[in-house]
């Protein structure tokens, strides 16, 4: 317990939103996180980059709790993360999650979508939900399909929607696992500049990417990781213009030179 | 030709079958559902029962646990359903409960199939923005795996339609029973028969018609 109450007064000094410490994880035989040590400042922009299998997705997921871990402190704000029960959904309200398949609920509207944790989880008025709802649809720019069900949507639409639907919980920190990995290639940017732009206006986030591009210009540092281990940790000019690791300058090479 | 129907209540039977099916159909539902919540829940009580409460029960006969209900939850342990006095309306009662007891073991398995149809990113999702695990599973999950599984709802609907003639065993003045009372009294076996099954067909074809055309109209579009 003296841990804990150390870690709370170590985040009131440094406004530090996201702490991990040596975490641990395993799947199976597979040590997918490895005395994994992360913070992340209040307003910070933290791109995590590296090789498929490297535990990158884990790492975010387990933010969250959608993976437990077998050892190591996740601190959110302070609070250590629960282990179940009401105060874990309590705190995943306040961590917005955009995933990889979008995951939009296949049987409501987009509107209801983003209306659902509102009025559930913070308990709004249906009028006041409805009117956020739309609000944050005409941010991400799909107002105009707040009828429609996500099928009917294109996948940048729906990974749009997804955004908003995390923004409407008004959260500390946003975690996006591989937000534009399942996306046709003409539907990333717009995916990308939403993200852009709530990156500028000052939002915790967390993202798992391979597009070099966001990392480069939105990225306030790159967290590299490779083999369930972070690797290096860097400001993206010195990371993709000077490497210091061997593994970096290996999947840099790799995926920079086509 | 028709003659030997003259002085039998068969609407008023078939009333019975109908009253059958409907109250039973609605307890299974809901006792289904929950026993199937209990299989996919965090709790390992809860899964343990579930599974072993449907294991036991789909492999007894329909007719062992009717006839159980009136000999051994009425007439051993006293249970009077509520209508002591009126030995119809108590076995009435007591049919429609081996009925929804029996019953809800296979809307349990097949809501737990649909469970199965909808995407783990879907749950996550929805735990994602901070709903609890009934939430979860009442406002995402649920919804989604009934659409799936209307067709195969339907069929256990019709075999339950079907089942309420073992309810004969215990005098519950239903369609089979009043068919058994007609082979006995009148000269006509193959026309009172096929009298019965026709009401039958006639009660279960369009049920399975309708809750098929249901299923393509609520059907979840991936």
């Amino acid at each position: 317990m003296t841990e804990v109450s150390v870690a709370k007064d170590d985040v009131a000094a440094t406004g530090d939103l996201v702490v991990l410490k040596s975490v641990n994880k395993h799947f199976g035989a597979l040590h997918v996180l490895q005395d994994i040590d992360l913070t992340i400042a209040r307003g910070e922009v933290v791109v995590v980059i590296g090789p498929s299998g490297s535990g990158k997705s884990t790492l975010c997921r387990a933010i969250n709790r959608l993976e437990t871990i077998d050892s190591g402190d996740i601190t959110i704000d302070g609070k250590p993360l629960p282990q179940e029960g009401k105060a874990l959904a309590r705190l995943r309200a306040d961590v917005g999650m955009v995933f990889q398949s979008f995951n939009l609920f296949a049987h409501k509207t987009v509107l209801e979508n983003v209306m659902l944790g509102q009025i559930k989880v913070r308990k709004a008025d249906k009028k006041v939900a409805e009117e956020k709802a739309r609000a944050l649809l005409d941010r991400v720019g799909v107002a105009t399909q707040a009828d429609k069900y996500p099928a009917q949507l294109s996948g940048g639409q729906q990974q749009r929607v997804a955004i908003a639907r995390a923004l409407a919980m008004d959260p500390k920190v946003m975690l996006f696992d591989e937000p534009t990995s399942a996306l046709d290639p003409e539907m990333i940017n717009e995916v990308l500049e939403v993200m852009q732009q709530l990156a500028r206006e000052g939002m915790t986030m967390i993202v798992v990417t391979h597009e070099m591009g966001f990392a480069r210009s939105a990225a306030n540092r790159v967290v590299f990781m490779a083999d369930g281990r972070i690797v290096e940790e860097a400001v993206p000019d010195q990371f993709f213009s000077n490497p210091r690791s061997d593994r970096a300058k290996d999947f840099l090479s790799k995926i920079l030179h086509h | 030709m028709f003659d030997f129907l003259e002085g039998y209540d068969l609407l008023g039977a078939f009333w019975v079958t109908i009253q059958l099916t409907l109250l039973s159909a609605v307890g299974s539902l809901v006792w289904g559902t929950l026993l199937a919540a209990m299989r996919v829940g965090p709790v390992p009580l809860m899964r343990g029962f579930g599974t072993f409460y449907v294991n036991t029960v789909r492999n007894i006969p329909l007719t062992v646990i009717i006839l159980f209900t009136s000999l051994g939850l009425s007439q051993t342990l006293g249970v009077t359903m509520g209508a002591a006095d009126n030995f119809e309306t108590q076995n009435f009662r007591l049919a429609v409960l081996g009925l929804t007891l029996y019953t809800s073991a296979f809307v349990c398995e097949a809501l737990r199939s649909g469970i199965n149809t909808v995407p783990v990113g879907q749950a996550e999702a929805a735990r994602a923005i901070g709903l609890n695990f009934t939430q979860v599973l009442t406002l995402v999950v649920l919804p989604q795996a009934f659409r799936s599984v209307v067709g195969p709802l339907a069929n256990v609907l019709i075999a339950l339609t079907k089942n309420t003639t073992v309810a004969a065993a215990i005098g519950v003045a239903e369609a089979a029973l009043l068919m058994k009372e007609m082979i006995e009294n009148e000269a006509q076996l193959i026309l009172i028969s096929a009298v019965f099954a026709f009401g039958f067909v006639c009660l279960t074809l369009p049920t399975g018609l309708i809750l098929g055309w249901v299923g393509k109209k609520v059907a979840v579009k991936r």
